[in-house]
């Protein structure tokens, strides 16, 4: 498979990398309507891209990415609830909690690998999950923890009914997500992630100190997530069980995977598409649309491997072909 | 030539009027549940209005049409429900919410209906403290405070031991909380309370729990539906009614269109709520009839198909006073004085105080009648009563 990033890829933003950040930008005029969507599709870029960097390029393959997601949803909101609703220290709330848990969980389950890894990351999204569920007093439980308010960003610009600030609130951390994790790909440290993944035998060999490189990315990608959930609960100031349901991993991978994974703006297409595709389908058909999902991804699986982005090389790389 | 002049402007007049009167359309936001483990409750409301919507839509102010938006909001997901209803409001400009399964959905959306002034009537969801949310709030569905405090006050005088079984989330909290203040109040004794994980399967470590401590009573909660059945069916495994312990709880548990699949295990339970499916009124009949003819002659309406069919007629009302021009404090105006004595469950009104059902609980007990599993009404436990919590804790 044809990955872009790495170490030897050229690591000046190209001029194709403004395009998300144009078309984001747009959204906000041409279709006011839309924003509360756009936002959630927003926060769901950024958890996307947590994803991509553990498991794209690290290679990492988890079905409990909601842990950290909902930790920081749940940090974020506890906070809110019980302290101060100042949005900036519930994003970072969110992002700290989760980073601690992801560098908890991550020294323990990095040790394995393969299966026991992914059985490893379903069990701890279960174990949230039950602490969520029975910590009521905290959490609220089965009901969700609703009722509190977010104050507005830097004392300035308040939560609105449309969706606007939210909007731009999202698209502002997203960037910054982007430009975090756009570094990290590109520097020695992304390479030597990419080196885990595509033989871990011999970057053990050449004395690279692979459990750790591991741990660490583990670790920004779980205080990702968690800056994700935090920011979800935010713009919708509520925080259900949902967050720490594994169905949501499940979802995010396929996200991520629809998208293409280990190329970043994997990780922009995906939840656009799987989330405009089901805002679309669940309007025309109520009763029936998760069978468009379920058709759509079947498509891609059997004829699209590498994702969207996988299919638009295929076809650049035809036109090329072509020409020469 | 003067006749054809005239004949032609009364057709012109005539084509103006019936124009502006087309251009009325009202449009009804409705959000309830499609997809996930709660798409059976959604899917009772969803034959109720759909039902309604068929068979009323004759009954509108001539020119006056009305448009449904269904939405999925695909579960007890608040912050789905509280996106697709600023959709409806800001994209759709409905100019009424309805719908909504679950209580944190409601409370999701309660704050929008406030700053976009869309009145939001509830056919479901029954968190007791909604209404307090947002002045654009009225609720046509109950509270569980309505059934489980009269249920406690009765069950005190033939029972003196019972034990709470509630599913662990609000509705459940509320039905124990009320049963247990009315049970006590007319000196009744709880010797113990379960709250049973919404994820459960297995009810018989609780159920053997009841029976080691043997009280004289069950009261019983759980969410209408699959649950209800598998801890009924728990009891009766047991053999729990075989050692005099007796099964009550609200028309929950025993939900009309839930009550085949429960067996006889469920024979002799005794309920209180505002709607059986075998009620002895000729609206509930011919209400009855209604939903056989259209989704088949097996299926029984449960109180959720008559929570969205009542919601739909109140807002056809409100929408026939203002002759399809909808002025939100008008509407809420007309809501608060809502009366309907001919309703499939009996008489009911809104509290103008509260926006909160008034309606009659009927005492139920399941019999078999004609080979069938009924909820038959044996009397009638309050008439026209309010909701007691808010009677209990009126806003300071």
């Amino acid at each position: 498979m044809n990955h872009t990033g790495g170490y030897v890829a050229d690591p000046r933003i190209r001029a194709i990398e403004w395009l998300p950040w144009a078309i984001a930008l747009l959204c906000y005029f041409v279709a006011p309507t839309y924003l509360p969507l756009g936002s959630y599709v927003l926060t769901m870029i950024i958890f996307a891209l947590s994803l991509d960097l553990i498991l794209g390029y690290g290679g990492i393959i988890t079905l409990g990415h909601s842990a950290y997601f909902g930790t920081g949803a749940y940090a974020a909101g506890i906070l809110a609830a019980r302290l101060t609703g100042e949005p900036l220290i519930g994003l970072l709330a969110g992002t700290l909690a989760a980073g601690l848990l992801g560098l908890i969980t991550g020294l323990i389950i990095l040790r394995t690998r393969g299966l026991a890894l992914l059985m490893l990351t379903l069990a701890i999204t279960s174990l949230c999950f039950e602490v969520a569920n029975k910590a009521t007093s905290w959490t609220g439980g089965a009901d969700g923890l609703g009722g509190f308010t977010i104050q507005p960003i830097l004392g300035l610009f308040k939560f609105d009914f449309l969706g606007k600030t939210a909007y731009v609130y999202c698209l502002v951390v997203l960037f910054a997500c982007w430009w975090l994790v756009r570094r990290l790909v590109y520097s020695p440290f992304g390479a030597s992630l990419t080196g885990v993944r595509e033989n871990n035998v011999r970057m053990h060999a050449a004395g690279a100190p692979v459990y750790r490189r591991l741990v660490i990315a583990y670790t920004i990608s779980a205080a990702l997530a968690g800056l994700a959930g935090a920011l979800l609960t935010q713009t919708t100031q509520f925080v259900g069980l949902k967050v720490l349901g594994f169905e949501l991993s499940g979802e995010l991978m396929v996200m991520l995977i629809l998208g293409g994974f280990g190329r970043i703006y994997g990780a922009f297409v995906g939840p656009l598409v799987f989330l405009v595709a089901q805002d679309y389908l669940a309007k025309q058909f109520p009763e029936y649309w998760y069978f468009g999902i379920g058709a759509m991804l079947v498509l891609v699986v059997m004829f699209a491997r590498g994702g969207i982005l996988g299919i638009i090389d295929a076809i650049i790389a035809r036109l090329r072909r072509t020409q020469s | 030539m003067r006749l054809k002049t005239s004949s032609l402007l009364a057709a012109l007049a005539l084509a103006a009027i019936s124009g502006l009167a087309a251009a009325q359309t009202v449009k009804i936001g409705i959000i309830t549940t499609y997809s996930g483990p709660g798409s059976a409750q959604g899917d009772q409301l969803d034959k109720g209005f759909k039902l309604y919507l068929k068979l009323n839509a004759g009954k509108l102010p001539p020119g006056v049409k009305v448009e449904p938006v269904f939405r999925d909001d695909t579960g007890a997901n608040a912050d789905a429900a509280k996106r697709l209803a600023q959709e409806l409001i800001a994209r759709e400009k409905v100019q009424f919410l309805t719908g909504v399964v679950w209580t944190p959905n409601a409370a999701a959306i309660a704050p929008l209906t406030a700053e976009a002034k869309v009145p939001f009537v509830s056919a479901n969801a029954a968190g007791v403290s909604i209404p307090r949310i947002s002045p654009y709030f009225a609720r046509v569905s109950f509270t569980l405070w309505q059934s489980a405090y009269p249920l406690g006050q009765w069950a005190a005088k033939k029972f003196k031991r019972a034990y709470t079984v509630v599913s662990d989330f609000s509705p459940g909290h509320e039905a124990e909380e009320a049963f247990t203040k009315g049970f006590k109040e007319a000196g009744g004794e709880i010797v113990g309370s379960a709250r049973v994980p919404m994820t459960a399967t297995d009810f018989v470590p609780y159920m053997q729990r009841v029976k080691d401590a043997k009280p004289e009573v069950i009261f019983a909660f759980n969410p209408a539906g699959k649950q209800a059945t598998a801890q009924m069916k728990a009891y009766a495994d047991l053999d729990l009614n075989k050692a005099g312990i007796k099964y009550i709880g609200t028309g929950d548990i025993t939900t009309d269109e839930e009550l085949q699949n429960m067996g006889d295990a469920a024979l002799g339970v005794m309920t209180v709520h505002h709607y059986s499916a075998a009620a002895d009124r000729s609206a509930n009949k011919a209400f009855v009839a209604a939903y056989k003819k259209e989704y088949g002659e097996k299926l029984n309406p449960g109180f959720m198909v008559v929570g969205a069919w009542d919601a739909m007629e109140m807002i056809f009302h409100a929408i026939r006073e203002q002759n399809g021009k909808i002025d939100p404090d008008r509407t809420m105006q007309l809501i608060k004085n809502y009366k309907n004595p001919n309703s499939p469950r009996g008489p009911i009104q809104i509290d103008p105080e509260t926006r909160d059902i008034m309606q009659n609980e009927y005492l139920r007990e399941v019999r078999k009648v004609g080979g069938q599993l009924a909820n038959v009404e044996l009397e009638t436990l309050g008439t026209l009563l309010k909701d007691p919590w808010k009677e209990f804790n009126k806003p300071k």
